[in-house]
C-alpha cells in the first residue's frame, strides 16, 4: 500500500474553513480516539455484572484472572506492536504469525544446544537472542520485496507467511520442541510480586515502542509515509530505508513474542503464532489506527489487544461457549471502525476515499 | 536578499537542454532570476515548463547548458542538492503529511531533538511549534492551534505552510509548480499576496501556471516556452493577456 500516491484532491474542492472550535467535533474525536478504552471499560464492566450476577463473585478484582488476561494479552500485543508500526505506514505484515512460530523454534533449538555447553540463564539468552535475530531475516527479505523490488505488502508478506511456515514446521521436524532449561522455565512462569516475568517483559518492550513510535524521527517519519508518501519522499526521507526498517522491527516482535511462548510453554512450536495474526491486527484497528496508514498509537493497541484478550478469558469464565469469542471480537472490530469513519466524516478528513 | 547585487541574478540558466532519446524536450533555453523578482513560466502542456523545473530543482541531469546560482556554475545530482543550495520546489498537490502539525511539516526530514531527563533524545515538538508560529507570522498568516494537523486546514493555508517550509529552511529561490491550481479563487488570492510577501523579502520566484490573470497579477517578467524553446520574453508591465497567448500557441 505505501506504493499507491497519496491521493489528492482531484476536483477544484475548496476546504471549509478550519474549524478547531466545534465542539461536538472534537468530543467525536475523542472519543473515537479512546474508543479502545471505553470498549475496555464497557468490557470489563460488562463482565464484572455478569459475574457478581451469575456467580456472586468479583471477576476483576481476583488477581488470578488478571495475571491471566495479561498472559493472554502478551503474545498478540507483541505481535500487534510490530504491526502497528506497519499499518501506521500504511503496510501490513501477513507473515507475523509464522515469524513468531519459527522464533519459537528457533529458540526451544538454540537454548537446548547452547545449554548443553554453557551455564543454562547464559543459554537462555543466547536462545532469546538466537530468536530474535533469527525473526529478523524474513523481516529483512519482508523489507527488501516491499522497498526495493516494490511488491505489495500484502503480497509480499503473504508469501513470507508460506515461506516462514514451512521453515518453521521443518526446523522443528513437524513437531513441537521441548526446551530443557529451568531458568528458561521460570521465565515463562515466574511472578514478581504476582506480575508475570512476560508481563514485565512485554510492558518494557511496549514502552519503549512506544518511545520509538511517538518520540523519535523514525516513527515521525513512519506516521509522514503513511499520510503521504510522496511528501515524506520530498521532504528527503529515505522512503527505502525506512521501509526495510520496518519490517525488520516488526518481525523482531513476533521474533520475540516467539522467544517467550517459547519460555510459557518450555517448547518451540512452528504454529505458535498461527491464531495470533489476525488479533494482532485486530489489536491495532480496534486501538484506532487506519489501515489506509498515517494513525495509530502503542498504547491505543495495548487496549486493543487488552479488549481481545478481555473477551477471550471473560467469556470462558462465564462459562459461555468459546466460539462466542469470535463473534464478540469480529463485532468490537466492526463497531470500531465505524467509529473511526463516523470521526473522519465529521472532521473532513480528505486523504481517504 | 543583497540588493546592492542586482545585476547579479540569483539563478541563471545558460543554453539549457534536456533530450529524451530523440525528444528535445528542453532546447537550448536561457533564463534568469533575480533577487525580488518573480518570473512566470508560460506555456502550452508539453511545451518543457516541467522538465525545466525538474532540471533546476536537480530531478533531472541536463543534457547540455549550464545552471548558475549567483553567478556560481553548479550541477545538483539529487533534489536535496538543489535544496541545500536554497532552491525549494512548491508542488500544487499540497506536499504536505496530513496527520502532522504545521511545525512537524516544516521540519519532515529535518526534525529537531532535545535530550528529555538529560539523556533521553526525543523530538523537540516545542522548539518545532514555536518556528512553525514564527515562519507562518512572517507570511502574515496566524493560527491559534499549531498542534492541530494540517488536514483541519483549508488548502490555500496548507499551500501556505508548504511555502512557510521553503521560508523557513531560508529558501532563497522558490520553484511554484502551479500552487494554484488545486484552490478556490479566494485561496488562489491568498497565495497571490504569499507571493507578494515572498518577493518582498528578497528571493527570486519561479512561477509556473495556467492562469494568465494570475501571472499578471504577480510576476515581473513573463518567459513563454513552445516545443522546449523560448518563444518569447516580455516584461508584465509591456504586454498583455493576448500576446502572451499568442507567444504560447505560435500564432
Amino acid at each position: 500500500m505505501t506504493s499507491t500516491s497519496p491521493a489528492q484532491p482531484a476536483d477544484k474542492h475548496v476546504a471549509p474553513q478550519a474549524d478547531h472550535g466545534d465542539p461536538a467535533r472534537s468530543l467525536i474525536a475523542r472519543i473515537a480516539e479512546g474508543r479502545a478504552w471505553l470498549f475496555l471499560a464497557g468490557l470489563i464492566i460488562c463482565f464484572e455484572v455478569w459475574s457478581r450476577l451469575a456467580f456472586g463473585a468479583t471477576f476483576m478484582l481476583n488477581p488470578f484472572n488478571l495475571q491471566s488476561i495479561a498472559i493472554f494479552a502478551v503474545a498478540p500485543l507483541l505481535l500487534a506492536t510490530g504491526q502497528t508500526f506497519v499499518i501506521i505506514s500504511g503496510g501490513i505484515d501477513l507473515s507475523l504469525g509464522f515469524i513468531m512460530g519459527l522464533a519459537a523454534v528457533i529458540a526451544a533449538h538454540a537454548t537446548n544446544m547452547a545449554g548443553a555447553a554453557i551455564p543454562l540463564p547464559l543459554a537462555m539468552l543466547v536462545g532469546i537472542l538466537a530468536s530474535v535475530i533469527v525473526a529478523g531475516v524474513p523481516g529483512v527479505i519482508n523489507g527488501l520485496l516491499i522497498s526495493r523490488l516494490k511488491v505489495p505488502p500484502f503480497i509480499g508478506t503473504l508469501g513470507m507467511f508460506g515461506v516462514a511456515r514451512g521453515a518453521a514446521f521443518l526446523l522443528a521436524g513437524g513437531t513441537t520442541v521441548p526446551v530443557q532449561n529451568s531458568w528458561f522455565a521460570l521465565l515463562g512462569n515466574g511472578k514478581f510480586y504476582g506480575v508475570p516475568y512476560l508481563v514485565l517483559i512485554t510492558a518494557v518492550f511496549v514502552i519503549v515502542m512506544h518511545y520509538l513510535l511517538s518520540q523519535t524521527r523514525f516513527g515521525q517519519h513512519n506516521y509522514a509515509i503513511g499520510a503521504n508518501v510522496q511528501a515524506a519522499r520530498r521532504a528527503g526521507i529515505d522512503i527505502r530505508g525506512h521501509i526495510l526498517r520496518l519490517y525488520v522491527l516488526s518481525a523482531m516482535c513476533a521474533g520475540l513474542g516467539g522467544a517467550l511462548y517459547a519460555a510459557r510453554f518450555t517448547a518451540g512450536a512452528a504454529q505458535a503464532g498461527e491464531p495470533l495474526l489476525l488479533d494482532s491486527v485486530a489489536a491495532v484497528v480496534i486501538g484506532g489506527a487506519s489501515l489506509f496508514g498515517g494513525s495509530g498509537t502503542i498504547f491505543g493497541t495495548v487496549a486493543g489487544a487488552l479488549v481481545i484478550a478481555v473477551i477471550q478469558y471473560g467469556l470462558v469464565f462465564v462459562n459461555v461457549e468459546p466460539f462466542w469469542q469470535f463473534i464478540a471480537v469480529g463485532v468490537v472490530i466492526i463497531i470500531s471502525v465505524l467509529i473511526d469513519q463516523a470521526q473522519r466524516r465529521f472532521s473532513g478528513a480528505r486523504q481517504d476515499e | 536578499m543583497n540588493s546592492s547585487n542586482q545585476t547579479t541574478p540569483l539563478l541563471e540558466v545558460r543554453n539549457l537542454s534536456k533530450h529524451f532519446g530523440a525528444v528535445r524536450a528542453l532546447n537550448d533555453f536561457s533564463m534568469a532570476v533575480r533577487p525580488g523578482e518573480v518570473v512566470a513560466l508560460a506555456g502550452d502542456n508539453g511545451a518543457g515548463k516541467t522538465t525545466l523545473i525538474k532540471a533546476i530543482s536537480g530531478v533531472f541531469q541536463p543534457t547540455g547548458g549550464e545552471i548558475l546560482l549567483r553567478g556560481q556554475p553548479v550541477t545538483f545530482a539529487t533534489p536535496q542538492e538543489a535544496r541545500e543550495k536554497g532552491i525549494e520546489t512548491i508542488y500544487q498537490d499540497l506536499a504536505l503529511a496530513d496527520n502532522l502539525s504545521i511545525g512537524a511539516n516544516i521540519f519532515l526530514g529535518r526534525e529537531p531533538m532535545r535530550k528529555a531527563f538529560g539523556f533521553l533524545p526525543v523530538l523537540d515538538r516545542k522548539a518545532m511549534a514555536e518556528a512553525a508560529k514564527a515562519t507562518m507570522g512572517r507570511l502574515d498568516f496566524h493560527v491559534s492551534r499549531l498542534e492541530a494537523p494540517v488536514s483541519n486546514f483549508s488548502g490555500g493555508q496548507r499551500q501556505a505552510v508548504a511555502i512557510g517550509r521553503a521560508v523557513y529552511w531560508d529558501a532563497q529561490i522558490l520553484i511554484m509548480d502551479e500552487p494554484t491550481a488545486a484552490l478556490g479563487v479566494p485561496e488562489q488570492r491568498k497565495v497571490i499576496s504569499l507571493i507578494h510577501q515572498l518577493k518582498a523579502q528578497g528571493r527570486g520566484v519561479i512561477f509556473i501556471s495556467h492562469n494568465l490573470q494570475d501571472i499578471f497579477a504577480v510576476s515581473d517578467r513573463i518567459v513563454v516556452l513552445r516545443r522546449g524553446v523560448q518563444a518569447g520574453e516580455r516584461k508584465i508591465s509591456e504586454t498583455n493577456h493576448d500576446e502572451v497567448v499568442k507567444l504560447m500557441v505560435g500564432g
